[in-house]
């Protein structure tokens, strides 16, 4: 079994027919904090989509740990973006977070005693534990940011996806958020998080993944976060690309 | 109560109970017009049962019902994705073409000789449960135990689709398959729920106890309880009137149902029951309720009112303190747009919690009510001095700023505005001096201000 936390090979995602990544080649190491990075409309969501199964694959591979992801789901947390869900749904914070635990528990069996314990653990990781019993609707933005985080802990995983953790919380929570990836890799585990804030990355992250509709570069925060590859990332996009992406809907759909 | 009447009451109740419970998750996923959907979409399914059966056949009908209703979803799943058509559109589209489909042929079938009157199929439209048999009731316990054994089984499989389906679906469920059977089962209770409240109204049995549930609980488990319960009472009181038993019972008949000779359509009657339950609930719910949420913004604008009754009384006071003056009526006029009644009103209420006395027509803060108008003047001011130096905002600009927050500080957020300041501006009282002149209140724009009083007081006017 390849030691590798995640290898995307050769990976081209379309919505509706039109590409939105091209031929993406990834190795994500291991044990590292990983900021996704690139200008809105890069693909940064759909990458992590597209792994985690979520949307289907053009063309290309996925692994975790050499393995396709259906037989390592137990290996792998995902904290999806804040506004996917209704947070007015009729769950508490704890609710929330017990169910990152459903995995290990298989079909049809409820939730005891120890799944329950393993939810407040989670919930006081973050510094939430004061509000287990609140209805979510009645959380602020980032203690509801940081519930889904507590909910990916408890999914115990070894490989984390995280979309957009950071994106419109407050302080408090962006220090809870830090404080939180650094015990992940204190732990071993490999953490990749979709970041905007350019100006964070290099306190945040070890490894960055350039990414502009093509993978731009990857690798240590040191040596790829350069101007020359900023300015590649940012620096207008690919018109050729947009051009062909749209030539492809178009042409799927009048065909 | 005969025999017969027990197998309906039995049947309705079941019925309102599995609906409610498989409805709530289609209100809490926003899809509360699939049943509405299916319904319709049942009825063309019904017609054709019986014209290949020739005869009424309950079991045989139900199973049409469920095969076009299904093929009813399935068709709006291909329009919204091989054409342009938007869902909302495209459920409408579906939605009445079935409903056509199964009006014309219904007509055919009652002009078919004989056919008519044993189809009873004029009754699957509005829906009436007189007709129940034992046989009905058996297949309505035997699907809803089903159905509420799915729901029993795949309770949490259920939830987490139902609140983060991205989220389920990486966790490896079978999102599809789970959606399918929850759909299914959806399916199957919404077409035996049919002949007793009709084609036109099933959709009010599945959304209204969910929906009504929703007021009384934050919790997924007590709200498909709930919901259970209510659609269980709203299905059997409705029968129970519809069959003109509660004229009978009570002797007299209290909302004049029974006035016409034959006997009430049982669906509208239960969808008339469950709308008074939502009712009662829209404003009686506690704190989702409507008058549970004004009683709030009334008592919240009678403590900002308060609040600025007491700042006042001590900015006009305050070169006198620590020994508050009497202040007169038109002095507290001319620094707020109150009318004369409301500012008595006011004072009236101060006196009663013991925070002023009344001295001639004006008042003097009491020492409670002295130390509450320094809380409130030293929020408004540590405010005032954190937007002129933390966030260069211009001094003449801030009152009305501070004006509005300072009901709201919290003492964590006061304790770090205060840290955020150079100690030494703070007097012994903790009370900082204004930074600006006092003059007639900047939010009012003074005693000339028109509108009602109410409109100034709100905090953040929104």
């Amino acid at each position: 079994m390849s030691a590798v936390p995640l290898e995307i090979h050769d990976m081209t995602v379309a919505y509706h027919r039109k590409p939105v990544l091209w031929d993406i080649d990834l190795v994500a190491p291991e044990g590292k904090l990983i900021g996704i990075v690139g200008p809105n409309g890069a693909g940064k969501s759909t990458l992590i989509k597209a792994v985690l199964g979520l949307i289907p694959l053009a063309s290309g591979k996925v692994t975790f740990y050499g393995q396709p992801y259906a037989r390592q789901r137990r290996l792998v947390g995902y904290v999806p973006q804040r506004e996917s869900v209704d947070w007015d749904f009729p769950v508490t914070a704890l609710d929330v977070v017990t169910m990152g635990t459903y995995g290990q528990l298989g079909w049809c069996r409820r939730p005891k005693a120890r799944q329950r314990r393993q939810a407040k653990d989670c919930l006081a990781q973050v510094g939430m534990e004061a509000f287990a019993r609140r209805q979510i609707r009645q959380l602020s933005g980032g203690q509801q940011q940081r519930v889904f985080l507590a909910r990916a802990l408890a999914q115990d995983a070894q490989i984390y996806f995280m979309d957009e953790p950071f994106a419109g919380v407050d302080a408090a929570t962006e220090q809870a958020i830090v404080g939180l990836l650094q015990t992940l890799r204190e732990g071993g585990k490999t953490v990749l998080v979709v970041h905007h804030d350019l100006q964070t990355v290099r306190d945040y992250f070890d490894h960055v993944i350039l990414l502009n509709m093509r993978l731009i570069a990857a690798g240590q925060t040191e040596t790829t976060f350069t101007t020359e590859n900023l300015n590649k990332t940012y620096g207008g996009r690919l018109t050729v690309l947009d051009q062909a992406a749209e030539a492809v809907r178009r042409g799927g759909f009048t065909r | 109560m005969n025999y017969l009447t027990m197998i309906v009451l039995l049947g309705t109740s079941l019925l309102g109970s599995v609906a409610g419970v498989l409805g709530s998750f289609a209100v809490l996923r926003r899809r509360a017009l699939m049943g509405d959907l299916l319904s319709h979409a049942a009825l063309p399914g019904l017609c054709l049962a019986f014209i290949i059966m020739g005869q009424r056949h309950f079991a045989g009908m139900l199973g049409g019902a469920l095969v076009t209703g299904l093929a009813g979803v399935a068709l709006i799943t291909l329009v919204c994705r091989f054409t342009r058509t938007k869902e909302d559109a495209a459920l409408g589209i579906v939605l009445s073409t079935f409903f056509g489909a199964g009006v014309v042929l219904s007509s055919i079938i009652q002009h078919q000789e004989g056919g008519g009157a044993k189809a009873g199929l004029e009754s699957y439209i509005y829906g009436q449960a007189v007709g129940m048999g034992r046989q009905d009731l058996y297949l309505i316990a035997g699907v809803s135990a089903a159905a509420l054994l799915v729901v029993l089984l795949l309770y949490k499989e259920f939830k987490v689709l139902s609140f983060d389906s991205g989220f389920a679906r990486a966790q490896g469920w079978p999102v599809l398959t789970l959606d399918m059977t929850m759909m299914g089962t959806l399916a199957l209770v919404t077409v035996i729920g049919l002949p007793a409240v009709g084609v036109v109204l099933m959709a009010a049995m599945l959304i209204l106890p969910g929906a009504t549930a929703r007021f009384w609980t934050n919790r997924l488990g007590p709200l498909l309880l709930l919901s259970g319960i209510i659609g269980c009472l709203t299905g059997g009181i409705g029968t129970l009137v519809s069959a003109g038993l509660v004229k009978e019972w009570l002797g007299f008949d209290p909302l004049g149902f029974g006035r016409s000779e034959s006997n009430l359509p049982t669906g509208p009657v239960i969808v008339l029951c469950g709308t008074a339950v939502f009712l009662f609930s829209v404003f009686f719910a506690p704190r989702r309720g409507a008058i549970a949420r004004l009683w709030d913004a009334v008592r919240l604008r009678g403590k900002i009112a308060r609040e600025n009754l007491l700042r006042t009384l001590y900015e006009l006071g305050e070169p006198q303190l620590p020994n508050p003056p009497a202040v007169s009526l038109d002095q507290l006029l001319r620094r707020r747009a109150w009318k004369r009644t409301t500012a008595r009103w006011l004072l009236w209420r101060a006196a009663r919690s013991g925070l002023v006395q009344r001295e001639l027509d004006g008042a003097r803060l009491t020492e409670r009510g002295l130390a509450e108008a320094a809380r409130l003047v030293r929020a408004h001011r540590l405010w005032e001095l954190f937007l002129i130096q933390g966030a260069d905002i211009a001094p003449d600009h801030v009152d009305r700023d501070a004006d509005a927050i300072e009901h709201l500080l919290t003492p964590e957020i006061l304790s770090q505005l205060e840290s955020g300041l150079p100690t030494a501006k703070l007097p012994e009282t903790g009370v900082p001096t204004s930074p600006h002149t006092i003059t007639a209140n900047a939010v009012s724009g003074g005693k000339n201000a028109v509108g009602p009083p109410e409109n100034e007081e709100g905090p953040l006017r929104a």
